[in-house]
């Protein structure tokens, strides 16, 4: 945008956000170059950090005003860019809006606002005997403002559901800059299910500004099982029985070799050294069911081929077992100057098959892969190593990341199971979906924001037109009979 | 206009092969059957040639509800789209075609042990009850068919087959349409196939249920019992009369001993309760309404659950109508029948002879009233009142009091999605899509 435009409504926008609000000095503009997908950066043109929903649509009104696009953030941690800058753009932060408004335990509900970090509504509820189900491994410090724009999911999602399953109220800001509710927070509100269709659009359909959500009684018991195997092939068979037996785990994670040498060097987790898998399944519901379902899940394991198991129930052992999961994204940075966190989900059943694909991919190319995974939904989270100081290393390692991403597509999966497709996969958008899925995507794209000024270039590979709809009408709309609203 | 209509006809029968006259449903023009999704485009393009609107019909047990359609030019009827497309049983995955019935897809899914987690009638079509966000008293636990939904086909008003969504169960990949299609009332597209995540069938379950005549006693049931962590799969509430007795009923589902350990406990906290293996014979199943009823659903936290009682009796006295109660209060919904004299009126009806009927009509505008009553105490416990099936009379009595819906939030935003959808406004032209 033209310095002119952003000097002008740099002060529009103060008169809203305050001096303190408003970022306009390069070095500090810099700082919000990136989500938490480094590999792309760009420097907003401003960056705004509103303190109310009011203070939203105003700057939402002024950009839309001057045909300036604009960006949500969260907290940043987002993996696929969706909150990448717009270098002539403003960015629109909601770290100040972090009130948990209200809780109200008898309801299981509680109403937010975008800012506040995920973990912290479980700490504001646990009192209760409540929790906020979906728990993205950034939960310490991602938004659940960001969470809904990305649909967020979590190692628990297995049983507990996405995001979407947990919120039932949003308030937003339009593109247009109206403050609106989508859904009442009572979880059937009439109309459209648009608060549904919010969820996970990447925060291409507006801002939230207030988020009623869904809380979970906190289960009676907790189980968390460790197996190890010598080969992926044996933990995906026990994966494969659990179900079978009709049981749903809260979570089933699994690590490879080169995950869990990474693990153990990060964090001591102390996993059985020299399995070629680990496996860990959590349980958790009432008492009876679970020691009932331990037994079971432990036989499975066993017959499967697992050279140990572990089992621990009081938290401080679980913790210590989860410790080494989730310290496996950072940890693999022991072991490799760069790489690539991949995100691609594949039908349970074609686990082993894609497993040995990638593994084949791995040994055509020579670059490593570490593969960390929910298996319990075919979610893989492969994790491509490679050193950016070797040249053409880094675009081979961009070709396996790809290559990855076809197989789950030719297997009936996704491109995309948690992180979102941001700037990041748009291109793959159009392997997974045909040009009319695309478009009839777009049609509510185009009804939220015709302009395309909010976070434009995200999740589409191409943007549809929104001027003119197709198809012929004639006559005025008529009216309603008994005063119904008429769609 | 016959030979235009002639043309039409010549067409759909080029589309789909088989077509029917409407003649025996009031209102309705010609009937297209299709068997595929092909067909339905086929169908679909004709119909935007011709400028028909359009209805969509499953099992057809919902059709009276909400707002009739202003014209039915073309009742495109997916009977034929029946059957289990794919029962991906170790993914815990089906994909169904939307004409199937929900009964037969249970039969399928059955021998793997598994089921679409909705209590709904077996004779419901899946198009019809994911069209209308049909969902049952274990809606507490399993949600309704939006978070079932992982995947579906739908056909646009001017023939675009598209997809969202797929057949894995976490997927994020683009916008998920299943959300807007989900309770949508055939007003955007034809749902033609969808595939849903599946549960394990329960090897046991357990009712426990208890009647109170105090009505806080029976809130503070209600609440400990759904924020229990027993985990209940349903916690119904039932009244069959103002100031009648009110009885809860919890569903507990898992394995044999697990359900027995729980059920025991859950008596305990009813204080106390009685447990059976089967329903007691007044619980709830999906909202339904008889001839001539108005069904008004309720939905509200929790914690207002004796306000909202209170509301109920508070405007039934006003009006002198006798509501009965029933439905999943541990979710926050309840499902209010009133009255039962009216009748359901027609496609096609006029407004002013809407108007004329209501005039005769004194129960009409009772329950009319007794609605708005409602509404305004509701509101002030920021829960919504929605009437999902009401006769003419009353509808035309609710003219002035929020109509069918009362206030939808995001009401701009959904005719503009509606324009996007179907600029001509030929489906299901002038319905609301109500959702239970």
């Amino acid at each position: 945008m033209a310095d002119t435009v952003v000097a002008r409504l740099a002060s529009t926008l103060r008169a809203v956000c305050g001096a303190a609000g408003v970022i306009t000095d390069p070095l500090q503009l810099r700082t919000y170059e990136c989500d938490g997908l480094t590999s792309h950066r760009t420097v907003p043109a401003l960056v705004v950090l509103p303190e109310t929903a009011e203070a939203v649509a105003a700057v939402v009104r002024a950009c839309a005003a001057a045909g300036v696009p604009f960006v949500a953030r969260g907290s940043g941690t987002g993996l696929s860019g969706g909150a990448l800058p717009h270098a002539s753009g403003v960015l629109i932060v909601l770290s100040r809006m972090r009130r948990i408004l209200e809780v109200d335990p008898v309801s299981r509900r509680a109403v937010v606002e975008p800012g506040v970090t995920n973990l912290s509504v479980t700490q504001a509820v646990a009192s209760y005997g409540l929790f906020y189900a979906p728990d993205p491994s950034s939960q310490v410090v991602c938004s659940v403002g960001g969470n809904v724009a990305e649909n967020s999911g979590g190692a628990h999602c297995l049983k507990h559901g996405f995001t979407v399953n947990h919120v039932l109220g949003l308030e937003i800001v339009t593109p247009a800059g109206e403050l609106t509710w989508l859904g009442d927070g009572t979880g059937c509100s009439s109309g459209y299910d648009l608060l549904g269709a919010f969820t996970g659009s990447e925060g291409t359909l507006g801002i939230v500004t207030k988020i009623v959500v869904k809380l979970t009684p906190v289960a009676e018991a907790v189980h968390l099982v460790l197996a190890a195997y010598d080969s992926l092939e044996a933990g995906g068979r026990a994966v494969t029985d659990i179900i079978a037996a009709g049981i749903v785990p809260a979570a089933i994670e699994m690590m490879d070799a080169l995950s869990i040498e990474a693990a153990e060097a990060a964090v001591h987790c102390g996993y059985p050294p020299g399995a070629a898998a680990v496996l860990l399944v959590e349980l958790d519901g009432p008492a009876t069911e679970v020691e009932a379902e331990l037994a079971i899940v432990r036989a499975l394991c066993e017959a499967a081929g697992a050279r140990e198991i572990r089992a621990a129930d009081d938290p401080a052992q679980r913790a210590g077992i989860w410790a080494g999961r989730k310290s496996a994204f950072a940890a693999v940075g022991r072991l490799s100057p760069a790489y690539i966190v991949q995100d691609g989900v594949v039908p349970r059943t074609a686990l082993g098959d894609v497993l040995a694909r990638i593994a084949a991919l791995s040994a055509e190319s020579g670059i490593r892969v570490a593969n960390v995974f929910h298996a319990g939904d075919g979610n893989l989270h492969p994790l491509v190593l490679y050193n950016d100081a070797v040249p053409g290393e880094a675009e081979r390692a961009e070709l396996v990341s790809g290559a990855i991403l076809d197989t789950c597509i030719e297997y009936g999966g996704s491109i995309t199971g948690e992180h979102g497709v941001g700037v990041d996969k748009s291109r793959y958008m159009p392997k997974m979906f045909s040009a009319a899925d695309l478009d009839t995507m777009q049609l509510l794209r185009c009804a939220f924001d015709p302009a395309s000024l909010c976070n434009p270039g995200k999740v589409f590979p191409t943007p549809r037109l929104c001027g003119e709809v197709p198809g012929h009408r004639r006559g005025a709309r008529p009216a309603a009979p008994g005063g119904a609203e008429i769609f | 206009m016959g030979t235009e209509r002639d043309g039409a006809r010549e067409d759909l029968v080029a589309a789909c092969g088989e077509v029917r006259e409407g003649g025996a449903v009031g209102g309705v023009g010609m009937v297209a059957l299709p068997g595929s999704t092909e067909e339905v485009a086929a169908v679909m393009r004709v119909a935007a040639g011709h400028e028909l609107g359009v209805v969509v019909r499953g099992g057809g047990s919902r059709l009276g509800w909400g707002t009739p359609p202003e014209r039915c030019d073309l009742l495109v009827d997916m009977s034929r789209m029946s059957g289990v497309v794919e029962h991906a049983a170790g993914d815990l995955v089906a994909r169904v075609r939307a004409g199937a019935r929900m009964g037969d897809v249970a039969a399928v899914l059955a021998e793997a042990g598994q089921e679409i987690a909705l209590d709904v009638p077996g004779d419901s079509t899946v198009g019809g009850v994911v069209a209308s966000g049909l969902a049952g008293p274990r809606r507490l636990r399993y949600g309704t068919p939006r978070d079932l939904l992982i995947g579906l086909t739908i056909v646009r008003a001017d023939g675009t087959v598209a997809k969202s969504g797929g057949k894995v169960v976490k997927n994020v990949a683009g916008y998920d349409l299943g959300k807007l299609f989900a309770g949508s009332a055939g007003t955007l597209g034809v749902i033609t196939e969808t595939t849903f995540r599946l549960h394990p069938l329960p090897a046991a379950r357990a009712y426990v249920t208890a009647e109170y005549v105090a009505v806080p006693v029976a809130c503070a049931a209600v609440a400990a019992a759904a924020n229990s962590a027993l985990v209940s799969s349903a916690v119904e509430l039932s009244r069959a009369e103002p100031g009648g007795p009110t009885r809860v009923g919890v569903l507990l589902e898992g394995s044999a001993d697990g359900v027995t350990a729980r059920s025991v406990r859950m008596a305990g906290l009813l204080g106390p309760g009685e447990v059976a293996a089967d329903a007691p014979d007044w619980w709830p199943g999906p909202p339904s309404a008889a001839a001539g009823e108005t069904l008004v659903r309720v939905s509200f936290w929790v914690s207002a659950l004796g306000r909202v009682l209170d509301a109920v009796d508070a405007a039934a006295e006003r009006t002198g109508v006798s509501p009965v109660i029933a439905g999943s209060a541990g979710a926050g919904v309840l499902y209010v029948r009133v009255g039962g004299n009216g009748a359901l009126g027609s496609i096609a009806q006029t407004a002013a002879s809407i108007e004329a009927e209501s005039a005769n009509d004194p129960e009409g505008v009772a329950v009319a009233e007794f609605v708005g009553l409602l509404r305004g105490a509701v509101a002030d416990e920021r829960g919504g009142v929605v009437v999902l099936v009401a006769p003419v009379g009353v509808r035309a009595g609710l003219a002035g009091r929020g109509g069918m819906s009362g206030g939808t939030p995001g009401l701009a935003l959904m005719r503009a999605v509606k324009d996007q959808f179907d600029p001509g406004h030929r489906m299901a032209p002038g319905c609301f899509p109500g959702t239970p």
